[in-house]
C-alpha cells in the first residue's frame, strides 16, 4: 500500500488532471444515477472539443456532473435539469441543438433531402415513362410493313 | 543540405505539375498528340520529386535534425524509430506533404495504367489531377513550408504529441489519404468527361476501379482510425461523432453511393448526371476532410482566423476546385443525354434508392458538422450539435439503407419482382427473427434501438447470403452443379456478397457494442475485485515502470472465469516528460469477438480508480470493416476492370452528347 502511494505521489503529482465520472461522484440511488448518466452524455463540456460532461476529464466536467446530481436530488426533471444549464451557459451546453427558429433548418434538412429526393426521382420516373414512344412512328411502320411483306399486325406493340 | 533539397526538389514538382496541366489540356483542346504526350512523362518525374522529397522529411526526423522547425516541434531523439517516421505526418506541414505524395502516386499511376483510355480523355484526366497537385504543392511552398530551418538549432525537440505516438499513427492517415485522393482520380474523370462533353457506359468503367480502390481505402481507414480511438482514449468509445470523424465518414458515403450509381451507369447508361455529380461530391467532401482536420476552423472561427494566410489559400483551393467544377457541371450537365430506361421496381430502381438514403446521410452529416460554424458565424449564437443529435438523425436513416440492401442485388435491370423478391427475403426474415428472438431471450432484452438494429443486421446477413445461395442454386440442384456455378459466378459476385456481409456484420457489432456492453466503475484497493459479465478482475498490483520518453504507472489485474486465470490486464496512466502530457492506456483483452476493456483513472489516497467494461462481439465493428474492404478487392480484381471493352478503338470514341 505503501508502494502505491509513493507511486501516486511520484508520477501523479507532477500533473493531477481531474477524471472522467468517478465512483465518489455517484448517486447510490441506481435509478437517479442512471437518469444522470444519460442526461450527463446529452450535455456537453464546454472547455473540450466534442465531449460529453461524462466523458471528460476535466475540471468543469466534474463541477456539472456534480451539479446535475444536485439537480436530480432536489427533484428536477430532466427537463428542468437542461433549461438550468441552459440558463447558466447558454445553448451550447446541449449537445443536441432543441428544436426552435434558429435551428429548424438543422433538423429539417433529413426530411428535406428526402422528400425532395423522392420528388426529384418521382418525376425523373415520370417523365421517362412518358417519353417511351408507346407506339412506333409512321416511318417505322411504314419500314416493318415493307420487311415483312405487308403484314400490318406486326405494327401493334 | 537535406532540407533545401528536399524544398527545392517540392519547387520543380510544383513547376511540373503546372505545365503538365496548362500543356495537357491545351493539347486536348487542341487535339495535337504531340502536347498531350508531355502529360505522362511530367506526371512520372513529378511523382519522383515529390518522393524525394518526402524521403528527405523523413531522413530528418530519423536523424532528428532539430534545425528544421518542423523536426524540431514534432519529434525528440529519444522517441522510438517508428514514431520518428510516423511522426513525419503527424503535423499539419508534413500530412500535407503525404497527400501529395499520395496524389503524385494516383497520377504516375494514371500514367502508367491509363493505355486503354482515348489519349484525349488521358491528357485530360492527367492535366486536372496536375492542377490539384499544383494547388496543394503551391499551398505547401507558400503556408507550409516543412523545411524551414531554425537558427540557432536547439539540442532537443518538442516530441509528437503522445496521443499520436501509437502504431495508429502509421496506419490511419496512409490509408486515409490513400481514399481521399483516390476521390480526385474520379473527380479528375469528371471534370474530363464534361470538359469532353461526353460520358458514357466506358467511363464509368474506367472510373470504377478508382472510386472501388478509394472506397477500399476508406473503409480501411475509417475502421482503424475508430479502432485507435477505442484503445487510446481510454472510454471505450469506437465512434464519437466528431467533427474530424465526420469529415471521413462523408466521403465514404459519397463513395459508396458513387460506386452504385456508377454500376447502374456502366450497366444500363443511366443516371450520368448524378454519378458526374456524385464523383465531384465525393472529391468536394474528401478535400473538405483534409481541410476541417488541417484548417483548424473546427475548433472554432478564431483559430481559423489566427493563421489568415492559410485560411485564405484554403478557401482559395476549395472555391476554384469545387465551384469550378460545379460551375462546369452546370454547364455542360443539361447535353449530357438519359440513358437507359428502367422501371422504379428495378435493381436500378433500388440503386437510385440507396443513392437517395446515403446522400441523406451524407448531407445530415454535412449541415450538423457545419451548421454550429455557420449559425455562429451569420447570428453569433453559439450551439453544439453532438452525438445525441446524429444517433438520432443519420442513425436511422444508415439502418434503413442497411435494410433494403438485401433487395436490390435480388431485383432484375430494368424492370424487377418485387414480390417474388419479398417472397426469397421471407426465409431470410424469419432466420433474422428466429435467431435474433433467441438471443434477445438470452441477454434478457436490451435497449428497443439496438433491438431493431440487431434484427436488421441478422435479415441482412441471411440477406445477402440468400441472393448468393440463389446465384448458386443451393439446395436446388446437386453438389457438382452447385460448384460448376459458384465457379462460374465473376468475382464482383463474391465482391458484392463480401461487401454486403461486411456492412452487415459491422451493424451487428455497432447494436451489441451500443446495446449490450456492461461498464463497471470502481475505486479499488490491492486485492480488491470486481465482477463483470462472468469475469472476476482482482488488482493484484500497481508498480510504477519507464519507458523510452515516459513514465507510467502500471495496475495488474488478474482476470478469472470458473477460478480459472484467463487473462491478466495491464492499464497504465502514463505521463509523457517532454510535454508534461498524460495519457491513458487501456488493457484490452478478446474473448471470441467480444473484449474485456479495462483502464486506470485518478489513484486516490490507497485506492485507483478502474474502469472496466465488457463489450460483446465488439471486434466485429472493424472485422466487419475488413470483410467489406476484402469484397471492395475482390470487386476489384474482376476480370471486367482488368480487360475488355474499353481496349477496343471503337469504344475509345464515345457518342457526343448532342
Amino acid at each position: 500500500m505503501r508502494r502505491l502511494l509513493l507511486v501516486v505521489v511520484c508520477v501523479v503529482g507532477l500533473a493531477a488532471p481531474a477524471l472522467a465520472l468517478s465512483p465518489g461522484e455517484m448517486l447510490a440511488d441506481s435509478a437517479l444515477e442512471a437518469r444522470a448518466r444519460a442526461l450527463s452524455k446529452t450535455l456537453r463540456c464546454m472547455v473540450c472539443q466534442n465531449q460529453s460532461i461524462d466523458d471528460s476529464d476535466a475540471p468543469l466536467a466534474h463541477d456539472l456532473r456534480v451539479l446535475v446530481r444536485e439537480r436530480l436530488q432536489a427533484g428536477d426533471s430532466d427537463a428542468q435539469v437542461r433549461d438550468f444549464l441552459v440558463a447558466r451557459y447558454g445553448e451550447f451546453v446541449l449537445l443536441e441543438p432543441r428544436l426552435r427558429p434558429g435551428t429548424a433548418l438543422l433538423w429539417a434538412v433529413p426530411i428535406l433531402v428526402l422528400v425532395l429526393g423522392g420528388t426529384a426521382v418521382f418525376f425523373g420516373f415520370k417523365r421517362r415513362q412518358a417519353s417511351i414512344p408507346v407506339d412506333l412512328s409512321p416511318e417505322e411502320k411504314r419500314r416493318l410493313a415493307e420487311l415483312s411483306g405487308g403484314s400490318s399486325d406486326l405494327t401493334k406493340v | 543540405m537535406i532540407p533545401e533539397l528536399a524544398h527545392f526538389a517540392l519547387v520543380l514538382a510544383c513547376a511540373l505539375a503546372l505545365v503538365r496541366t496548362v500543356v495537357a489540356l491545351w493539347g486536348a483542346a487542341r487535339d495535337d498528340d504531340a502536347l498531350m504526350a508531355v502529360a505522362e512523362p511530367a506526371a512520372l518525374v513529378e511523382c519522383l520529386f515529390v518522393a524525394l522529397a518526402f524521403a528527405g522529411l523523413v531522413t530528418l526526423y530519423v536523424t532528428s535534425d532539430f534545425s528544421v522547425t518542423n523536426v524540431f516541434v514534432n519529434s525528440h531523439s529519444a522517441m522510438a524509430l517508428i514514431y520518428k517516421v510516423t511522426g513525419v505526418w503527424g503535423n499539419h506541414e508534413g500530412s500535407m506533404l503525404l497527400w501529395v505524395l499520395v496524389l503524385a502516386v494516383c497520377s504516375a499511376l494514371v500514367a502508367l495504367l491509363g493505355g486503354n483510355l482515348p489519349p484525349r480523355l488521358r491528357a485530360r484526366v492527367l492535366g486536372v489531377e496536375g492542377a490539384v497537385a499544383a494547388a496543394f504543392l503551391l499551398f505547401i511552398l507558400a503556408t507550409s513550408n516543412p523545411f524551414l530551418r531554425l537558427d540557432p538549432p536547439p539540442a532537443e525537440g518538442q516530441d509528437l504529441n503522445p496521443i499520436l505516438q501509437d502504431i495508429g499513427l502509421a496506419i490511419h492517415p496512409p490509408l486515409l489519404y490513400l481514399g481521399y485522393v483516390g476521390c480526385s482520380v474520379s473527380f479528375a474523370f469528371a471534370v474530363a468527361a464534361l470538359i469532353e462533353g461526353k460520358i458514357d457506359a466506358a467511363w464509368a468503367r474506367w472510373v470504377r476501379p478508382w472510386t472501388l480502390g478509394a472506397w477500399i481505402f476508406l473503409t480501411l481507414g475509417i475502421a482503424m482510425g475508430s479502432y485507435w480511438a477505442y484503445y487510446e482514449l481510454g472510454w471505450g468509445g469506437f465512434w464519437f461523432w466528431d467533427p474530424v470523424e465526420n469529415a471521413s465518414l462523408m466521403p465514404w458515403l459519397a463513395t459508396t453511393a458513387l460506386l452504385h450509381s456508377a454500376l447502374v451507369m456502366e450497366k444500363r447508361d443511366a443516371l450520368k448526371v448524378w454519378t458526374v455529380l456524385l464523383a465531384i461530391l465525393a472529391f468536394s467532401l474528401s478535400l473538405l476532410g483534409t481541410f476541417l482536420v488541417r484548417s483548424g476552423v473546427l475548433t472554432s472561427v478564431h483559430t481559423f482566423a489566427n493563421d489568415p494566410a492559410r485560411g485564405v489559400f484554403i478557401l482559395a483551393i476549395f472555391a476554384i476546385f469545387v465551384g469550378g467544377a460545379f460551375v462546369l457541371f452546370a454547364l455542360r450537365a443539361p447535353a449530357l443525354k438519359p440513358g437507359g430506361l428502367f422501371a422504379p421496381i428495378s435493381r436500378e430502381g433500388a440503386l437510385v434508392l440507396n443513392n437517395l438514403l446515403l446522400t441523406a446521410a451524407c448531407a445530415t452529416m454535412f449541415t450538423g458538422t457545419l451548421f454550429p460554424l455557420a449559425l455562429e458565424a451569420v447570428t453569433g449564437d453559439k450551439i453544439s450539435v453532438g452525438a445525441p443529435f446524429f444517433d438520432r438523425t443519420v442513425g436511422p436513416l444508415l439502418l434503413c439503407t442497411v435494410a433494403v440492401m438485401p433487395i436490390g442485388p435480388l431485383l432484375a435491370w430494368k424492370r424487377g419482382d418485387l414480390k417474388g423478391a419479398a417472397e426469397r427475403l421471407a426465409f431470410a426474415a424469419a432466420i433474422a427473427v428466429v435467431v435474433g428472438g433467441v438471443s434477445l431471450y438470452l441477454v434478457r432484452g436490451g435497449p428497443l434501438i439496438a433491438a431493431i438494429g440487431l434484427l436488421i443486421a441478422l435479415y441482412a446477413i441471411a440477406g445477402a447470403l440468400t441472393e448468393f445461395a440463389d446465384r448458386i442454386a443451393l439446395f436446388r440442384s446437386p453438389f457438382v452443379e452447385m460448384w460448376t456455378r459458384v465457379r462460374g459466378l465473376p468475382r464482383a459476385a463474391f465482391g458484392v456478397l463480401f461487401a454486403h456481409l461486411g456492412i452487415a456484420v459491422t451493424l451487428l457489432g455497432i447494436v451489441s457494442e451500443v446495446g449490450w456492453s456492461e461498464e463497471k466503475i470502481v475505486s479499488l484497493k490491492i486485492g480488491d475485485r470486481v465482477e463483470i459479465a462472468g469475469y472476476d478482475i482482482a488488482l493484484a498490483g500497481v508498480s510504477q515502470r519507464d519507458g523510452p520518453n515516459y513514465r507510467e504507472l502500471v495496475g495488474r489485474m488478474e482476470v478469472r472465469r470458473a477460478g480459472a486465470t484467463v487473462a491478466v490486464l495491464e492499464p497504465a496512466k502514463r505521463l509523457y516528460e517532454a510535454r508534461n502530457q498524460p495519457t491513458t492506456e487501456a488493457a484490452i483483452e478478446t474473448f471470441g469477438f467480444g473484449q474485456l476493456y479495462a483502464s486506470l483513472g485518478e489513484p486516490g489516497g490507497d485506492s485507483i480508480v478502474a474502469r472496466v467494461y465488457w463489450k460483446p462481439l465488439v471486434t466485429l465493428i472493424w472485422l466487419g470493416a475488413v470483410v467489406m474492404a476484402f469484397g471492395g478487392a475482390l470487386s476489384l480484381s474482376d476480370r471486367r476492370l482488368r480487360v475488355g471493352a474499353p481496349r477496343r478503338a471503337r469504344r475509345a470514341v464515345p457518342m457526343p452528347a448532342e
